[in-house]
């Protein structure tokens, strides 16, 4: 039976009994209404004030910082640092238009009727990354070449993040197909490299990766710090996504492999068309959360001297010129988080419930 | 009748279509493959660091480390050898670790149930706690307390001040430190009787409940035992515990227990964060567990408080057991993040300091990474014997 056949008739809304049953319904609830009620509405009047109506948004310099609330000036004056890093002025259009690609392949995939979306999201995992790596370091077409370390701010973030999630994906499909594989050799390497990412901090990997792989090449053959970081993050990152995506193969029934060996499919038509396509749609969850996890991760980079957007504001705030500023900054790249994580984290919940074919009621 | 019969062929397919033939040639390829790889980069490292003039072997842990470390927990300065500062960084990430584990998990269960809470005020405050908290990057949130709050905390003159007993200013958080006197060895064994004592009073309440029904209260009595027989034995030794009071020498405190402000950071930033985690991983496994048990529960007469601890959690710890040791490897390995503050970890001592000053970057990688892997292996060991303990057992 769907839950709605036995669901109760809806009551009209009543503002005293919701009170009543939600608030007030035992001894104990009233009291802890009361004292936590007190505790929220007595530090909502500072708060506010704090970053509203006692705050500071115009002005030129730190000494325009008079009202006791927050001094969002400092965010506003060096806002363009934090986005962009070194990248220089007159060259930003070009990471501008990177941001409007982004906003347009993915504010549509929030809408629900928005044609071509599918569309879209095909170019977000092709034309984007090719389109970026026209435009950002440049060097191509006539473009001036803007080296690796002027990048940094929310660019770099995003960069390290979507280069980072782009190419986890496929090696960690890869990693998973060869976990589950009947290949003992194969299977066994696999588990190793997988466990063994997974068991090792995010830092000593980027620490290896900045320390070590220069020692690993060749000689005369060396990458710069950037792209190692990348290295690092890829390899590491990709390990869990094998994990989540061997949770979605598992959870394959063995008929569905059997059904299409019987077609006469070879292992990879097997795996691409048939077994693939369901495994990954049960495991979006898993995989988005995996993005989130990366994407807050990218921040460790300003422990190797990368500047994301956390080193640029945390660079900014040790910076004599601009005192107790730090809550600001903090706060600014909170947000900056916030937003990305929690629209990821809303964007699944929403595809999770849209894929979902109802086989579990 | 067309007699004619089909030419009798050998069907003996291509050895390239055998599936067993092709997985060895593709095995082999990855052998080969692995060990080729293997080979350059030991090869190139060689190389690179012969032509850097970088020594091999760990003969270095012997040497003079020469610098200092703000906080150990075994007897340690710059005259130790590095393979001393090995250990002095294992102990603090061990301490925080461990400090971190205990603090999440009681948060995160209080938060976890407190989403499920019939009072909306509660439940919507723990929900906005998990969705801010968990979508804020760790590393910002260690920044966020040591720079923005710690640091701005009033100098030990000024200090805050709780009775007189706990003082918290910008160098740190000090408490009062017990010190053993003669005669705590009696406390120690009434200790040790006791959880013994706990022990034999729960199996005999269980016996004899399988045996006549009767419930003992086993959990007051047991706390009764825990608690007085060790009060009983101290009071009989003459109180053998001495507090020694932090007080403020000169310009900063001396005496007790010092907690230094980049362990107080990252220990309220690696358990706040961890929390909002593991309230979700709590509140799904109450979840998980159908309704019909609590109803079935209260059915056969069982009160609120039995029906949660007898009925519900147990069934919901299966749920909550695997994932939670995600967590708590997680947290030892964030644990790591310490290095971006000051704190003297693992990372920060041995593959920070210490590998800038001996240049051994192979053997000091090396040594870290294997101490990680440790950790995450001997922790899931534990977990998986616990978890195999509760899971179901069917049939």
């Amino acid at each position: 039976m769907s839950e709605a056949a036995i669901a109760p008739p809806k009551r009209p809304f009543a503002p005293v009994q919701w009170v009543r049953q939600n608030l007030f319904n035992t001894w104990y609830n009233t009291v802890l209404t009361l004292v936590v009620g007190y505790l929220v509405v007595t530090s909502a009047g500072p708060l506010l004030n704090w970053v509203l109506f006692g705050a500071t948004f115009t002005g030129e310099s730190p000494s325009d910082c008079v009202g006791d609330g927050a001094c969002w000036l400092f965010i506003n004056q060096r806002l363009n640092f934090f986005i962009y890093g070194f990248y220089p002025d007159e060259l930003q259009w070009r990471v501008d238009i990177m941001f409007a690609l982004l906003a347009m392949v993915f504010i549509p995939q929030f809408i629900e009727r928005f044609p071509a979306r599918r569309w879209l999201g095909l170019f977000g995992l092709i034309g984007l990354p090719i389109a970026g790596y026209i435009l950002i370091p440049g060097g191509l077409f006539g473009l001036e070449a803007v080296p690796t370390n002027k990048w940094g701010g929310l660019m770099l973030t995003l960069i390290l993040a979507y280069v980072g999630i782009l190419a986890s994906l496929p090696i960690g499909i890869l990693l998973a197909l060869g976990r589950r594989s009947e290949m003992p050799i194969i299977r066994g390497l696999c588990v190793v490299f997988i466990e063994v990412w997974r068991a090792v901090p995010l830092i000593t990997v980027l620490f290896m990766a900045s320390v070590m792989l220069p020692l690993f090449l060749p000689e005369g053959m060396n990458f710069e710090k950037l792209l190692r970081a990348l290295i690092g993050i890829t390899l590491w990152q990709s390990a869990y996504m094998a994990e989540v995506v061997r949770g979605g193969l598992q959870a394959i029934p063995r008929g569905q492999y059997e059904a299409a060996s019987a077609l006469g499919l070879g292992y990879w038509k097997k795996m691409g068309l048939i077994v693939l396509p369901q495994a990954l749609k049960l495991v979006i969850p898993g995989i988005v959360n995996t993005f989130i996890a990366l994407f807050k991760d990218t921040t460790l980079v300003l422990i190797i001297g990368l500047f994301d957007v956390l080193g640029t504001v945390q660079s900014t705030i040790t910076d004599p010129a601009w005192q107790n500023v730090a809550i600001e900054g903090y706060v600014f790249v909170a947000f900056c988080f916030w937003i990305f994580c929690f629209g990821m984290s809303r964007y699944s919940q929403n595809l999770e419930r849209k894929l979902d074919t109802g086989h579990r009621t | 009748m067309n007699e004619q019969t089909l030419p009798l062929k050998p069907s003996r397919s291509k050895p390239w279509n055998d599936p067993r033939v092709r997985a060895l040639f593709f095995q082999l390829i990855a052998i080969a493959a692995v060990f080729w790889g293997g080979w350059a980069l030991i090869d190139n490292t060689l190389a690179n660091m012969e032509s850097r003039g970088i020594s091999t072997g760990f003969g270095f842990l012997d040497q003079s480390a020469g610098f200092g470390i703000i906080m150990s927990l075994i007897p340690y300065d710059a005259t130790y050898s590095y393979g001393r500062t090995f250990w002095v960084g294992l102990l603090n990430t061990l301490l925080v670790s461990g400090m971190g584990i205990v603090a999440a998990t009681i948060l995160g269960f209080l938060i976890g149930v407190a989403r499920l809470s019939s009072n909306w005020l509660i439940a919507k405050l723990a929900l906005a706690y998990v969705e801010i908290l968990r979508n804020i990057p760790l590393l910002l949130q260690i920044f966020f307390w040591y720079f923005a709050v710690l640091r701005n905390l009033p100098s030990p003159r000024q200090s805050v001040d709780i009775g007189g007993l706990f003082f918290l200013n910008n160098r740190g958080f000090y408490m009062p430190e017990p010190l053993a006197q003669p005669g705590f060895g009696v406390v120690t064994a009434a200790i040790v009787v006791a959880i013994v004592a706990v022990v034999i009073i729960k199996r005999w309440a269980k016996k004899r409940q399988l045996a006549t029904g009767q419930v003992f209260p086993t959990v007051k009595v047991g706390l009764a035992v825990l608690i007085g027989v060790p009060v009983l034995a101290y009071l009989a030794a003459g109180g053998p515990l001495q507090w020694e009071i932090p007080e403020l020498k000169g310009f900063n405190f001396g005496g007790g227990i010092t907690l230094i402000p980049e362990l107080a950071a990252l220990w309220v930033a690696l358990s706040l964060y961890t929390a909002s985690f593991i309230a979700e991983i709590v509140r799904s496994g109450i979840m998980a567990v159908s309704k019909g048990q609590t109803e079935a529960a209260q059915a056969l007469g069982l009160r609120s408080g039995l029906t949660l601890r007898l009925v519900v959690i147990p069934q919901a710890m299966r749920v909550i057991i695997p994932p939670l040791t995600s967590q708590y490897l997680n947290l030892v390995k964030n644990s790591s993040l310490a290095t971006a503050i000051g704190y003297p970890d693992l990372v920060a001592v041995f593959m920070g300091t210490t590998l800038n000053q001996t240049g051994q970057a192979v053997e000091v990688v090396a040594m870290t990474m294997g101490v990680y892997l440790t950790i995450s292996l001997l922790i899931s060991l534990f977990m998986n014997i616990y978890n195999r303990a509760v899971a179901l057992k069917e049939r």
